[in-house]
């Protein structure tokens, strides 16, 4: 735990972990509102909305491309409702017309446009870059008092912070109406909280949580978060208030654990090299689910047969 | 342009022609078989499915090498998707049974879960076998170029098996979609049914793996069935027109790929899917946008003709613009407003129909026949002649309408 830990693992374990945090926290509203896979089609759109930026301005840089992938977003949540609506077919069929359609036609893009001599690929994509974000300029624990040396912090570790503070605020601030709309839409319109505005808006946030994240940590990290901690949370509580924090606590720990056994995982084996931190966040945060799916104390359904008749 | 057809009619070169019948054949199965599971309204399940072939072809190629074997052979490759796929089902079924989780986080779970472990995996076979380039990157996205007779004959054993299949099972697989517990009640088992729907699609999803990869599959899955519903609302017909579509994406998408560079083939077949999907949405018949809008349209002026009418009828004045245009342009009334002779008929016949319906309301109680009444059905779709000769005897004599004719 010394001067190595603090340059090399400190910043990307903090930003896996606010990452995660970040989509931990809609997630449990979007598991609840049976609108899990809304993550992963976002994850997928972002490609598309990441390589238009890039078009548009040519150069790679943070802000255009956050604002790209956003917009992107916001074209396919609202593509996916106009189908929905006006083909009369049924939400998750058009989900994935959607996601798919418009990530092949960012491969496509990506393909066509010269990104050769800028690092901009699929994988990349998909993966992240964590393992690369290096406080070059640090040189033990004191650096993080040192405003010279936290000046060079990768500049993702305070975007990724922001962005997890604000949708903790965000969280807080609806929280009594996100839980009413969430349980029971009718009595929320009843009393009346603006419910279909509240669900754009919780789709709005996933996708800022989405599009911060996967410039760090890549898309598998984000799909994984928004589902595998709050599912899991979700078979430790019957309380939505305790379940958010068992989704945090899920959360914490499968940046932590994922990132140590990405890092230093394969050098216990006799291995040199690390293995992908994103692939392992987001294996850890499925092990920690089947764990909970097999030994949760919440894990079983009150009422049966609902299955069945489904 | 040219050499596009040239593509289309496989004389743009060997491997192109290849790569052009694998996708079309693909593309059926893969249109046929993601049917059901759209129809059992599952089609996210591909999704998943899709993703979590990936472990499979890591822990493959890994112990090929191990074992002495070359990494890279097909069939060694897909058996191990197949197999973390089949788990990745399997996981996906139990935890919707047995846990409280819904079957949409049980599908995100095993996705996230089973793709992150995949991409752990290519990172340690990127290092393990350092000099050797192993291209199992091309299972993301998919590749054509080295695509070889082999691979083609994969993909057509392999779909024509997952067809047959779909064809045999077609009957109870349509029954379980549409009212499982019917066919719980004739005695299917409706769990081995599903395992059969997602593992035709585990199937197709494993063959077409190398040519569009693991990603663009899943649209290939759930693209075609969406539109082919679009066309028709027979589920047996559904599923091969779904094929049609699916394999006509499939294979000219392979041929514009192969007549332009820079064209990756699977982004085009699903482009070319999704353009044939948007067509559909704005164009089909009965289902599409286009048609939606023109029955709006059409019903909007049938209530303001009719309401005109009557208007006419009652001698009451018409403010309503539209009315007057639409009354105008069918020579019911004179720009000044005062009804024409066919006006004044019409008007009498409407008022007369309306009048009917009044006396066919009190006599018939049920909301069988009366329940027709929108304003807009002429009596005579509903009621027989003699009935509405009783109506009239109620209704008293005929009664001039909007002045002397």
């Amino acid at each position: 735990m010394g001067a190595d830990f603090v340059q090399f693992s400190l910043v990307p374990i903090l930003i896996g972990i606010f990452a995660s945090v970040a989509c931990a926290l809609p997630g449990n509203f979007l598991i609840l509102r049976r609108q899990a896979l809304i993550g992963d089609a976002i994850s997928h759109v972002v490609l598309p909305g990441v390589v238009v930026a890039f078009l548009i301005t040519g150069v790679v840089a943070a802000i255009p491309m956050m604002l790209g992938a956003a917009g992107a977003a916001v074209v396919a949540v609202i593509l996916i409702e106009a189908i929905k609506r006006l083909g009369g077919i049924e939400p998750g069929a058009a989900m994935g017309v959607v996601f798919t359609a418009l990530f092949a036609g960012g491969v496509l893009l990506l393909e066509q446009s010269d990104t050769s001599k800028v690092h901009l690929d699929v994988e990349h994509a998909l993966m992240g870059n964590l393992e690369s974000l290096i406080w070059f300029r640090a040189t033990g624990w004191e650096s993080i008092l040192d405003p010279v040396a936290l000046a060079s912090v990768p500049q993702e570790l305070p975007r990724m912070a922001v962005v997890c503070v604000l949708i903790i605020v965000l969280v807080l601030t609806f929280w009594r109406w996100l839980k009413i709309a969430t349980f029971d839409e009718g009595f929320a319109q009843a009393l009346g909280i603006p419910a279909g505005a509240l669900g754009f808006g919780l789709v709005i946030t996933a996708a800022v949580a989405a599009v911060a994240a996967f410039d760090a940590v890549g898309s598998i990290v984000v799909i994984a978060m928004f589902i595998c901690p709050p599912a899991a949370a979700r078979l430790m509580a019957n309380q939505l208030a305790t379940q958010v924090w068992w989704s945090v606590a899920f959360a914490v720990l499968s940046a932590v654990l994922g990132y140590v056994f990405a890092g230093y995982g394969p050098l216990w084996f006799g291995s040199q090299n690390a293995v992908s931190a994103a692939g392992m966040i987001a294996t850890v945060s499925g092990v920690i689910l089947g764990l909970a799916c097999l030994y949760g104390p919440h894990r079983a359904r009150v009422g049966v047969g609902r299955e069945e008749a489904a | 342009m040219n050499s596009f057809l040239d593509a289309l009619l496989l004389n743009a070169g060997y491997n192109a022609a290849l790569v052009a019948i694998g996708a079309g054949l693909l593309g059926f199965a893969a249109g046929s078989s993601g049917t059901f599971l759209f129809l059992r309204k599952r089609a996210l399940v591909s999704d998943a499915t899709a993703h979590a072939t990936l472990p499979g072809v890591g822990i493959a190629f890994i112990i090929m090498v191990s074992m002495g074997y070359d990494g890279r052979s097909l069939i060694g490759l897909l058996l191990g998707s197949a197999v973390t796929a089949a788990i990745g089902l399997v996981i996906i079924e139990w935890i919707a049974r047995r846990t409280r989780l819904a079957e949409d986080a049980a599908i995100g779970a095993v996705l996230g879960t089973f793709f992150g472990l995949g991409i752990v995996l290519l990172t340690i076979i990127q290092t393990m076998s350092s000099g050797r380039q192993a291209g199992l990157e091309g299972f993301l996205l998919g590749s054509t170029a080295g695509m070889l007779f082999q691979d083609a004959v994969v993909i057509a054993i392999g779909g024509s098996l997952v067809v047959f299949v779909t064809w045999l099972m077609r009957r109870p697989m349509t029954l379980v979609a549409f009212d499982a517990e019917y066919a719980a009640a004739m005695g299917y088992s409706v769990r081995r049914i599903d395992l059969l729907m997602m593992g035709l699609v585990m199937g197709v999803t494993v063959v077409g793996l190398k040519l569009v990869g693991l990603i663009l599959i899943v649209a290939m899955l759930i693209i075609p069935p969406v539109t082919a519903r679009f066309w028709t609302d027979r589920s047996g017909r559904v599923v091969w027109i779904a094929g049609v579509f699916g394999g006509a994406s499939g294979y000219m998408g392979a041929a514009l790929s192969a007549s332009a560079p820079a064209m990756p083939t699977g982004p085009i077949i699903v482009l070319m899917a999704a353009a044939i999907f948007l067509f559909s949405l704005i164009f089909a018949p009965v289902r599409g946008v286009a048609a939606a809008i023109i029955r709006h349209h059409r019903f909007q002026r049938r209530v303001h003709r009719r309401q005109g009418l009557l208007s006419l009828s009652r001698e009451e004045p018409i403010r309503e613009k539209f009315t007057l245009r639409l009354l105008e342009r069918d020579g019911l009334i004179r720009p000044d407003g005062v009804p024409t002779d066919t006006g004044r008929a019409q008007a009498a016949r409407v008022s007369r129909d309306e009048r009917r319906w009044d006396i066919a309301r009190e006599v018939h109680q049920d909301a069988g026949l009366t329940g027709r009444y929108d304003g807009l059905t002429p009596i005579e779709e509903v009621f027989t002649p003699d009935e509405i000769q009783e109506f009239d005897r109620r209704l008293g004599p005929p009664v001039a309408v909007g002045g002397l004719a």
